[in-house]
């Protein structure tokens, strides 16, 4: 898959990809993750390292992050989740804020103009996260990619975005709220307004834990949580999703990513799949 | 290690042409190969990491020396449930843990087997209490004791649970009657207090040690692990004492943004 240009393919280019068509026919002797979420840490530090102007770190970062999203697209992988801004995020400088928020509205845009290739690919882009937070061009580029590629199918890219995992906690327990007082229909008054007297709340059945992870933003869960830059973390990414999910830290900065550490975590999601099935199984 | 063929393995039953069935078996060889050569680089890795741990337990190796243990306000250790009836060994580990001087510690295992083996585990400690009674006697801040709290997966998503619906029925209790009313909305804050309502008071663990097979929480508490540093200790029957100096020494080194 060649996600952008219309370029001819050099010959290296062929050759690599043929070389991974045969690793993954290796690869794929094995279960494959299903779902593989990444959080794209090293950015500034890539920059500082090589004396990036500012901003070249996340350029570098987007660069990487199309390969990374073409190797799960091509091993079979069905759903990538990328940790595109954190709610925490907002608290950096002012200028730098923008600047992510000035790169994502170009990368949407861009996505917007290669609408028809993404079509072709069938993939699915979905926006997850408190969308409210973004500003009106950016959630109004990111609405119209997403209904645009909403019935592709074969991968879904999920981006969070103005996400905390403890934000969707209270999200979900707020649509489970919501979703209990429809079912329980009691807007009764003719007028539009809801009326809930003392005594009607009996009826109420209680929110259940299978309510709660249906409210998520994000689902299936990953199999698989990359890292990068060394960091043992989660920074409040995917803390109700990761359950059963191997962490893999490579002390890669996110622009050094690479195709070894793709398949690296897919290796040691082989190794370790019989038992995260048997305690999925117990937690069920 | 247990390794299941994928798709490319259940295509067996299907092939008839003799070339498919030859590629597919020496696809399978490649692949179990492939397995093999990784698992002898482990089988490495554990071997240097046990020969180190050694020489660390020993005094060897001086970097280790000091600890900076007061970084350490929290720690927490998942065990694999399994592994968990070893109970033997996770009292040697508490040992530890008691002897560098952590003041307070939470034990975790999915099925609740810490939990159920709670006194005896609490009576082979020398000075240790329990985290309840810790709270209820108010002496947290009293540096003097070790504090335990067990817990397993019945405190981590379906205790959030039960905290949603204590949200849920004050929302019930204290909407207008007869004026229009206000949506569900709830902050992070009010979560917060929810939980601590209906009994869990346990902080944001700074370090989780993980003692088991897979680098993977298992289902620690999801509401109390946002910046929770987390590092796999590899299975616990080959626990020792100079990996944990290694890995507490690591976490006090590490510096966080918070997202900034």
């Amino acid at each position: 898959m060649e996600l952008y240009n219309g370029e001819r393919p050099s010959v290296f280019r062929l050759l690599g990809k043929y070389m991974r068509k045969g690793l993954y026919s290796i690869l794929t002797q094995g279960p494959i993750p299903t779902h593989i979420a990444f959080i794209l840490d090293g950015n500034r530090r890539f920059a500082k390292k090589h004396k990036l102007p500012e901003g070249g770190g996340h350029k570098a970062g987007f660069l990487a992050l199309l390969n990374v999203l073409t190797y799960c697209y091509e091993l079979g992988v069905k759903y990538a989740t990328i940790y595109a801004f954190s709610i925490d995020n907002f608290r950096r400088k002012p200028h730098e804020v923008q600047y992510v928020m000035d790169l994502m509205l170009e990368k949407i845009e861009g996505m917007i103009m290669e609408e028809s290739i993404i079509n072709a690919y069938d993939i699915c882009v979905r926006f997850v996260g408190n969308l409210k937070l973004l500003s009106e061009p950016v959630k109004t580029a990111a609405d119209k990619i997403m209904r645009a590629t909403a019935n592709n199918s074969k991968f879904v890219l999920l981006l969070a975005v103005c996400y905390t995992s403890t934000d969707e906690i209270v999200h979900a327990v707020e649509e489970s709220s919501k979703d209990k007082l429809k079912s329980n229909e009691i807007c009764n008054d003719g007028n539009g307004d809801c009326v809930i007297k003392i005594e009607e709340m009996e009826p109420y059945s209680e929110i259940k834990l299978v309510e709660l992870e249906r409210n998520t933003y994000i689902n299936p869960y990953p199999d698989v949580l990359i890292r990068t830059s060394g960091e043992t973390r989660l920074s409040n990414y995917l803390l109700w999703q990761t359950t059963n999910c191997i962490l893999y830290s490579p002390h890669a900065l996110w622009p050094e990513i690479g195709l070894r550490h793709v398949v690296w975590s897919v290796i040691n999601f082989q190794r370790h799949y019989s038992y995260l099935e048997k305690h999925k199984e117990y937690l069920k | 290690m247990d390794l299941k063929p994928g798709a490319g393995g259940q295509r067996v039953n299907r092939l008839v042409d003799p070339f498919a069935q030859i590629s597919y078996h020496f696809l399978q060889f490649l692949w179990r190969t492939l397995h093999l050569l990784v698992s002898l680089w482990y089988l490495q890795v554990s071997m240097v990491q046990m020969i180190e741990g050694f020489l660390i337990s020993s005094g060897l190796v001086k970097r280790y020396g000091a600890l900076d243990i007061d970084k350490v306000r929290y720690l927490a250790i998942v065990v694999d449930s399994e592994e968990a009836y070893q109970i033997s060994k996770v009292i040697q580990l508490l040992k530890w843990v008691e002897d560098m001087g952590v003041k307070h510690l939470c034990l975790y295992d999915s099925k609740g087997v810490l939990k159920t083996n709670k006194k005896t585990i609490m009576e082979s400690l020398n000075n240790a209490m329990p985290f309840e009674e810790a709270v209820e006697k108010d002496v947290l801040l009293d540096q003097k004791q070790m504090t335990v709290e067990f817990a397993s997966s019945s405190d981590g998503k379906e205790a959030i649970t039960r905290a949603a619906n204590v949200l849920f029925m004050k929302y019930l209790k204290y909407a207008k009657t007869g004026v229009g009313k206000e949506e569900p909305c709830f902050t992070e804050d009010q979560m917060d207090e929810a939980l601590k309502a209906i009994g869990y008071k346990g902080p944001e663990p700074d370090l989780l040690l993980i003692y088991g097979p897979v680098r993977c929480h298992l289902g620690f508490s999801p509401w109390r692990l946002r910046y929770t540093e987390m590092v796999h200790m590899g299975p616990l029957r080959y626990m020792n004492l100079g990996s944990l100096k290694k890995a507490i020494h690591r976490f006090t080194t590490v510096q966080q943004n918070y997202g900034t």
